[in-house]
């Protein structure tokens, strides 16, 4: 039913944009300390390491849609995830929240529009603040933003623990005191005490079990259905991705190189990359096979190949591959992709 | 038929800690022929590790073996001498580990560590040694061998260096491999190509293997047989296709029931509910009853494990057995 909807609702072009991004990019520069600044005045070969994690990237997220963000360790996914989140500055580019720019200054709405943004973190015991009790970790937040009162903390904790699965009695307790499972779900109690309807959700479920992980994706699935989330969630998981949203994004080497619905991208993916990713997954379906090879290692962010990214692992690589920055253009409706492939055809 | 290059028998692992005795490994028995893959299958805490580290003797204090044999081509490693385990440890069995920046040693150069492994158990000169070491590097896929042997270990990304470790436990074509978690930190791509090297060898050398892992997944494509481990416990063993499409065991049903893939988009997951107990305090009984979605007075008793067809295993009083049941 709900996919049907989703459905419905994307085929209209309901759903008005909740963030827009335009030609957002982040660098990373490493400056050239003393030494490294006189040599190269001497004459000396070396200049400042530059890193473009996220290079140029638009995308629109709908009100009420689950975006996939998929990509292999080193794609800039988790820092186009900080960048949404606001977070993390970007380089260039604008971000829109409900049409509000968010970089403005001036703009006394952004504040509030970041509040109503939140995160939830990979590693539930790097992100959870061990000298602080639960009720703490999740109460501070809403008290400092006025959404509860001194008066009504004790019950707002409680129910904002409820919520996420998580007895109020354990409310005392420090994190070390919760497994990795519960600790995320104090995590996600924390995200969503301040009423956000939008959450990013960093690779929230990859350093749970198996079966942990079943129990915190279907805490998000209610969850959205509940509160009426829209999520961008990050996850190198294909399996997680295509399950949970519906739409997905991939990115390699900070571009995006396809972007379309779970279903599209799954049954008839464009991009090469997509293709090759998709063929290395391993299937719980699959017996006793010869594994699918994607040629040669990604490379360096560093040192990006020049045109397109993936040339040097592409199996359809031509000449003009090697030179020319291949632009996202849509393919099939709804569906974009970045490749010269297309334009041959 | 053959004696099989491992066969397990009844192993108990026990660790004697301050808070009490941990039964990381209680009566796991299994078998593994020549060139096969067994997957080990559990979650953190399972004692799947614990169960590998027991076959290469690298349990330490507090823990230690207390009970079973572990029949390496017929001879009981666990009741083996350090020396005689010395001998075979590296030579005959080789382990791959999940981290490869933990298991290089960092200040010596690939071919210093590959060479000193060759010369530890073979009588050949340093160029011999050599020629093994680049050949092995080759045989993983590893470009160029001959200057990468004179690379460090930070000079390799991560799949490459998980390559150099797997091509280090393959210099003396070893009987058996045992590999804990080798491709979980590793990219997909990176993991499908590791994984399709591995299987290669496996079919050509007649290594056997066993692939330690908590992904349903890899173990699906890669393995023969398969075993899913439970507290301390192997809960249900089999060939890889009878486990997976008509799982016995309420966990292993639950397991598989976990695994996005295998739900439909956007509905909820087939979830097991609550956690993995303390190996410290488990309950008398079976392990799972807290877990299980249809427990009864029957399971207050630990149940033994028992053949129900051929080849394959289960630890339940009540076993899913019908179809329809599964449905349920």
């Amino acid at each position: 039913m709900s996919e049907a909807m989703t459905a419905a609702r994307r085929a209209l072009g309901d759903g008005e944009p909740m963030v827009e991004l335009r030609g957002i990019s982040r660098r990373f520069e490493k400056k050239l300390d003393f030494a490294g600044r006189i040599a190269k005045r001497l004459g000396a070969n070396i200049r400042e390491e530059i890193v473009h994690a996220v290079d140029n990237v638009d995308l629109t997220i709908r009100k009420g849609e689950v975006v996939g963000l998929v990509g292999e360790s080193g794609c800039g996914k988790s820092t186009l995830g900080r960048v949404v989140a606001g977070i993390l500055p970007p380089s260039d580019g604008r971000i829109l929240r409900n049409g509000i720019d968010l970089l403005d200054r001036n703009a006394t709405d952004a504040r509030e529009m970041k509040l109503r943004t939140q995160m939830i973190f990979q590693d539930p015991y790097a992100s959870l603040n061990p000298r602080m009790k639960v009720a703490d970790i999740v109460g501070e937040a809403p008290l400092v933003h006025g959404i509860t009162t001194r008066g009504g903390y004790d019950s707002y904790v409680d129910e904002q623990m409820r919520r996420a699965g998580l007895d109020p009695v354990f409310k005392r307790r420090y994190p070390h005191q919760f497994s990795g499972g519960q600790r995320q779900r104090i995590g996600i109690a924390r995200a969503l005490a301040v009423k956000p309807d939008f959450i990013v959700c960093d690779e929230a479920v990859a350093a749970l079990d198996v079966s942990i992980q079943a129990q915190i994706l279907n805490l998000f699935i209610r969850l959205r259905s509940e509160l009426d989330l829209t999520y961008l969630f990050i996850s190198h998981d294909l399996g997680v991705v295509e399950h949970i949203s519906d739409r997905v994004v991939i990115m390699y080497l900070g571009r995006v190189v396809e972007e379309a619905s779970s279903e599209t991208v799954f049954a008839s993916p464009n991009h090469p990359y997509t293709q090759s990713l998709l063929a290395s997954v391993p299937r719980i379906e699959s017996r006793k096979r010869a594994f699918a090879v994607v040629k040669g290692e990604i490379p360096s962010p560093l040192n990006p190949p020049p045109g397109c990214h993936f040339h040097p692992r592409c199996p359809h690589a031509m000449e003009r591959c090697r030179v020319e920055k291949p632009e996202l253009k849509e393919v099939a409706p709804g569906q974009r992709s970045a490749c010269h492939l297309n334009d041959a055809a | 038929m053959a004696t099989p290059t491992l066969e397990v028998r009844n192993l108990r692992t026990h660790f004697f800690t301050r808070a009490g005795v941990v039964k990381a490994v209680d009566d796991v028995s299994f078998s593994i022929e020549r060139g096969k893959v067994l997957g080990l299958v559990g979650e953190s805490g399972s004692g799947k590790t614990v169960t590998g580290f027991s076959v290469l003797g690298l349990v330490d204090p507090p823990g230690r073996i207390v009970g079973g044999s572990i029949l390496f081509q017929g001879r009981d490693l666990a009741k083996m001498s350090e020396a005689e385990m010395r001998d075979l440890r590296g030579n005959r069995i080789a382990m791959i580990f999940q981290d490869p920046m933990m298991t290089l040693n960092p200040v010596l150069r690939v071919d210093t560590q590959m060479i000193e492994t060759v010369l530890a158990h073979k009588k050949v000169s340093r160029e011999e040694a050599r020629q093994r070491a680049r050949d092995t590097l080759g045989m993983v896929g590893i470009p160029s061998p001959d200057e990468r042997l004179k690379s460090y270990p930070h000079q390799f990304s991560g799949g490459m260096r998980q390559r150099v470790a797997i091509a280090i436990a393959l210099l003396h074509e070893p009987d058996l491999i045992v590999a804990d978690e080798p491709t979980t930190a590793l990219d997909v791509t990176i993991q499908g190509q590791i994984l399709a090297e591995v299987q290669k060898l496996a079919s050509t050398t007649g290594t056997a293997l066993i692939w330690i892992t908590h992904d349903l997944s890899v173990v699906a494509g890669l393995a023969d047989d398969i075993a899913v481990m439970y507290a301390g416990r192997i809960v249900e063993q089999g060939a890889v296709s009878e486990v997976l499409d008509a799982p016995l065991h309420p966990y292993t049903y639950g397991l598989i029931g976990s695994v996005p893939s295998r739900n439909k988009r956007g509905e909820p997951l087939r979830q097991i509910p609550g956690m993995t107990p303390s190996l410290l305090n488990i309950q008398p009984g079976c392990a799972f009853r807290t877990r299980c979605p249809r427990p009864t007075q029957a399971c207050l008793v630990e149940p033994e494990i028992r053949e129900l067809a051929p080849g394959r295993d289960v630890r339940c009083f009540h076993p899913m057995s019908e179809p329809a049941e599964r449905a349920a």
